[in-house]
C-alpha cells in the first residue's frame, strides 16, 4: 500500500469497528477528498458517516467538537494544512482546553488530519508545516506518520485516543518515499519495506519514536518525508548515524532521544518548517538540558528557512541532501 | 442515545446534487425569469425595500439576444465590441495555459471558461481607479485593464520576468498599478479587506471604492460573514460579487447553503442590498455593478451581487470533474454561454457578423500565441532556477534582519561547496 491508501484502509478499519467514527471535510464525501484519502467510505458507511462540508475550516472544528462533545468520534479533514489557520481559534482555544476546564466533563477525541508539507509546486499556501503552532498548544496531540505501516497505525491509535490529535501527512511522500529526485514526486512506495500494510487492524502507539537506523557516530531526530530525505542522505555518506524518527511531537518520546544523544554525544535535528520557534528548536532545548555533558558539538539544526514558501525556488527551500551533507560535515568535523 | 421510544428518530439531512456521473442533466426546473421582468429600483433605494431581487435573477438580453428591460446599461457598440472582445481574449488566453500545463510547462492553471463575463462586464461598469480584491478565477479583471499578457504568462511560468520573482502559485497575480489586489490561495481572506479598504477611501474623503470576488463555496468561510458585518455598520463602499458557478471543486452549491435560500439573500440579514444576476449576461453583470458602483459612490453603502453562472471546466488543472459530476451539465447549463450572448447581441444589433467574430477569435489566439512566444524567452517553470536563490530572503521584510542575512550565506556557502 501507499501512504493513502494505508490511511484510507485505517478510516475503513475504525469505521468498521466503531460506527460512533465520522468522517467530514472539504470534498471527502463523494469524491473522497482531492488527494482520494476517503475514497469509498461514503459508499460503504453513508452519507451521515462520510459527508463533504461547507468550506469553514473554522466551522468543520467547531462541528467536529460538537459531535465529540455528543459521543461520536470524527475524524475531519482539512484539506491542506495551510488551511488549518482559520481554524486556529477552535482547535487552540477549544479543542485543546475542553478537558481541561471541564474538568473531563467535556472532551474533544477528534483526529483532525491534514496533508502537510511542500516538495509538489503548491505554492506558499499548499506547502507549510505548521506543526510548531500546534505543539506550542497544550491540550493537543501532533503525530506525523513517515511511512505507509505507520501513517495507518498511528492514525488508528489517533482515532481511539480520547485527547485531540492533529495528524499532518507529508503529501510529498503519500505516493512513494523521496528517491532524490528534485523535479517530482515519489511515484512507488512497494519495494519499501513499510508498504506491507496489514488490511485490518493494528496499532502503532502514540508517542513512541521509532529508530529508523541504529548507530554510534550521530543522532539524527527528524519525522514526515525528511525520515527518508536523511535516510538517504547518509546512506550515499556512508555515516554511521542513528536515524530517529519521532513519529509523535507531542507526546515526545523523550526517553528514545535521551538515550540515542547520549550514546552518540552528538544530535542533529531535520525538519522542513522555518526556524526560528519551529519544533527543533524545543527539541534543541530538551537535548540541552538533558544531554548537555555528553555532547562534543553543538546540537545541528537543518530546516525550513524563515520564508514564505517560493513557488519557483521551493527545490532551494527544502531541506534536501546538499544542505544534510554541509551539516553533517560540521557536526563531524571533530 | 436517549432512550424515549415513542418519539421518531432524528435523521441528518446531508444534500446531494441533483446529477452524479452517468446522470443525464436536466435544468428544465430550473425557475429562470424572463429578461427584463426585474424592476430597475433607484440607487438610493433601502435595502429593505428590494428583498425580491436576492431571489430574482437580473437579465438583460433575451433568448433572441435583444437587450431588454429598465437593466439595459444602453452601451454604445464600441463599448460591447470591447467588452466582447475582452471576454474572447480570456477565453483564447486560458485555453493557451491550460495547453501549457498540459506540456508541462508550468507547475497549476484555473480556467473561468463559461465565466467570463462575471469579471470582463464589472470591470468595464467600474472606474479604472477602483480596488479589485479578486479571487483566483477574475483573471478577466487584468484582461479588461489591459495589464499585459506577457507579465501574466511570466508569472505563470515563475519566470525570470515574472513581476512576483516565482514566489506565488501560478495565476496567484498581484499589480498594485491595475488596481489588482494581490491574490491568497487561503479563500475568502480578500473579502474583509476589500471593505477595509473601502472604509479607507470613505474615512478619507476619496472617491474611490473596491470590489470583491469569491465563489459560492468561499461563502462559507468566516471571512465572509465578517466582512459583511463590518460593511454594512460602516455603510462601506464596497461590491461583493459571489460567483455561484454551482460547484466548489467536487461539492455542489448545496454544501455552502443553496438549498435553503439563494447567496443574493446572504445580504438581506445584514440589511445590505443584494441583486441576483444572470451572470452569463454580460450586460446584466456590468448593469448589476454599475448600480452597485453608483450606491457605493453616493455613501448608500455595500452592495452583494450573486453572479448565477456555471463552471464549465474542471476546477484546476489538478481536477477531474468527470469524477463527481454528470458530464452533460455544461451544455445542459440553461443560461447559455456568455461569449455567444454577447456576439449574438451584437449581430442582432446589426454592429457584427460572425466573419468579423471568427476574425477577432483569430487575432485572439495570434495576441496569446504570440505573448507566449514572448514570454518563454524568459524561461519556464522547471527548465532551470529563474530568481537567484539570494531572493528567496528578499521582500520578507522591508529590511533584512540579521537571521534572513545568515541563513541567506549558509545557503550559498552550502551550494558552493557542493558544487553547485
Ligand atoms: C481556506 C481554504 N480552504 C480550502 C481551500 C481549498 N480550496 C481551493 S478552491 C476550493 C473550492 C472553492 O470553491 P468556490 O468558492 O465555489 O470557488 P470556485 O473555485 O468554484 O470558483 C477549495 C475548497 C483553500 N484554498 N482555502
Amino acid at each position: 500500500m501507499n501512504m493513502i491508501q494505508a490511511i484510507n484502509s485505517a478510516m475503513d478499519v475504525m469505521m468498521e469497528r466503531d460506527d460512533h467514527v465520522v468522517v467530514m471535510g472539504e470534498d471527502v464525501g463523494y469524491f473522497g477528498g482531492v488527494f482520494r484519502a476517503t475514497a469509498g467510505l461514503q459508499k460503504k458507511y453513508g452519507k451521515t458517516r462520510a459527508f463533504d462540508t461547507p468550506i469553514t475550516e473554522i466551522g468543520i472544528i467547531g462541528v467536529a467538537i460538537g459531535m465529540g462533545a455528543y459521543g461520536l468520534r470524527p475524524v475531519p479533514e482539512i484539506q491542506f494544512a495551510d488551511y488549518i489557520y482559520p481554524a486556529l481559534d477552535q482547535l487552540v482555544s477549544e479543542a485543546a482546553r475542553l478537558r481541561y476546564r471541564s474538568n473531563g466533563d467535556f472532551t474533544a477525541p477528534i483526529t483532525v488530519r491534514s496533508p502537510y508539507g511542500g516538495g509538489i509546486f503548491g505554492g506558499q499556501t499548499h506547502s507549510q508545516s505548521p506543526e510548531g503552532i500546534f505543539t506550542h498548544v497544550s491540550g493537543i496531540k501532533t503525530v506525523i506518520p513517515s511511512t505507509p505501516y505507520d501513517a495507518k497505525g498511528l492514525l488508528i491509535a489517533a482515532i481511539e485516543d480520547n485527547d485531540p490529535v492533529l495528524f499532518l501527512e507529508p503529501k510529498r511522500i503519500y505516493n512513494g518515499p523521496f528517491d532524490g529526485r528534485y523535479d517530482r514526486p515519489a511515484k512507488n512506495w512497494t519495494a519499501h519495506p513499510a508498504s506491507e500494510v496489514p488490511e485490518g487492524y493494528y496499532r502503532v502507539e502514540l508517542g513512541k519514536a521509532a529508530t529508523v537506523r541504529a548507530g554510534e557516530a550521530v543522532t539524527i531526530l527528524c519525522y514526515g518525508t525528511m525520515v527518508h530525505v536523511v535516510a538517504s542522505t547518509i546512506e550515499e555518506l556512508g555515516i554511521d548515524a542513528e536515524i530517529i524518527d519521532l513519529r509523535t511531537l507531542v507526546p515526545l518520546d523523550i526517553e528514545a532521544i535521551e538515550t540515542s544523544v547520549k550514546k552518540t554525544g552528538r544530535c542533529m535535528i531535520v525538519h522542513e518548517a522555518t526556524r526560528t520557534s519551529g519544533f527543533g528548536a524545543e527539541l534543541s532545548a530538551l537535548v540541552q538540558e538533558r544531554c548537555f555533558y555528553h555532547l562534543e558539538a553543538p546540537i545541528e539544526r537543518v530546516t525550513g528557512f524563515d520564508t514564505p514558501y517560493p513557488h519557483s525556488l521551493e527545490w532551494a527551500y527544502f531541506p534536501g541532501p546538499v544542505r544534510l551533507r554541509e551539516a553533517l560535515k560540521k557536526i563531524m568535523k571533530d | 442515545m436517549s432512550n424515549r421510544p415513542n418519539l421518531p428518530p432524528l435523521s441528518l439531512h446531508v444534500p446531494e446534487p441533483k446529477y452524479r456521473p452517468g446522470d443525464e442533466a436536466d435544468f428544465s426546473d430550473l425557475q429562470i425569469p424572463a429578461a427584463g421582468s426585474a424592476p430597475r429600483p433607484a440607487t438610493d433605494v433601502h435595502p429593505s425595500a428590494i428583498h425580491d431581487l436576492s431571489y430574482g435573477l437580473v437579465r438583460v438580453l433575451d433568448d433572441e439576444g435583444r437587450a431588454v428591460g429598465p437593466w439595459d446599461p444602453k452601451l454604445d457598440p464600441d463599448r460591447l465590441r470591447a467588452m466582447l472582445r475582452a471576454m474572447a481574449l480570456t477565453r483564447a488566453f486560458d485555453e493557451r495555459m491550460y495547453r501549457a500545463q498540459r506540456q508541462g510547462k508550468t507547475s497549476f492553471y484555473m480556467k473561468c471558461t463559461g465565466e467570463e463575463a462575471v469579471a470582463v462586464a464589472a470591470t468595464f461598469a467600474l472606474d479604472r481607479d477602483d480596488m479589485c480584491f479578486p479571487s483566483y478565477r477574475q483573471q478577466g479583471i487584468l484582461i479588461s485593464r489591459g495589464y499585459p499578457l506577457v507579465e501574466m504568462m511570466n508569472q505563470i511560468y515563475s519566470n525570470k520576468g515574472d513581476p512576483l520573482q516565482g514566489r506565488q502559485l501560478p495565476i496567484m497575480y498581484s499589480s498594485k498599478e491595475t488596481g489588482f489586489f494581490s491574490i491568497s490561495g487561503n479563500l475568502a481572506t480578500q473579502y474583509p479587506q476589500a471593505v477595509g479598504w473601502a472604509m479607507a477611501s470613505a474615512a478619507r474623503g476619496d472617491t474611490r471604492i473596491a470590489a470583491t470576488w469569491c465563489g459560492e463555496g468561499s461563502t462559507a468561510e468566516g471571512d465572509f460573514h465578517s466582512a459583511l458585518t463590518f460593511a454594512t455598520v460602516y455603510r462601506a463602499p464596497v461590491l461583493f460579487n459571489v460567483v455561484n458557478n454551482q460547484w466548489a471543486i467536487s461539492s455542489f452549491s448545496g454544501f455552502a447553503g443553496a438549498e435553503a435560500t439563494t447567496f443574493a439573500a446572504r445580504a438581506i440579514g445584514y440589511g445590505i442590498a443584494g441583486l441576483r444576476v444572470d451572470g452569463n449576461d454580460a450586460l446584466a453583470v456590468y448593469a448589476a455593478t454599475e448600480w452597485a458602483a453608483e450606491r457605493a459612490r453616493t455613501n448608500q453603502g455595500p452592495t452583494l451581487i450573486e453572479h448565477f453562472t456555471y463552471r464549465a471546466e474542471g476546477h484546476s488543472t489538478s481536477d477531474d470533474p468527470s469524477a463527481y459530476r454528470s458530464s452533460g451539465e455544461p451544455n445542459a447549463w440553461p443560461l447559455g454561454d456568455p461569449v455567444r450572448r454577447l456576439k449574438d447581441h451584437l449581430i442582432r444589433l446589426g454592429e457584427w457578423d460572425e466573419d468579423r467574430h471568427a476574425a477577432m477569435d483569430r487575432e485572439c489566439a495570434e495576441t496569446v500565441k504570440a505573448a507566449q512566444k514572448e514570454a518563454e524567452k524568459n524561461g519556464i517553470l522547471g527548465h532551470g532556477l529563474h530568481q537567484p536563490f539570494e531572493t528567496m530572503f528578499e521582500g520578507v521584510f522591508e529590511d533584512m534582519p540579521w537571521h534572513l542575512k545568515e541563513q541567506s550565506d549558509q545557503m550559498i556557502a552550502e551550494r558552493k561547496a557542493a558544487g553547485i
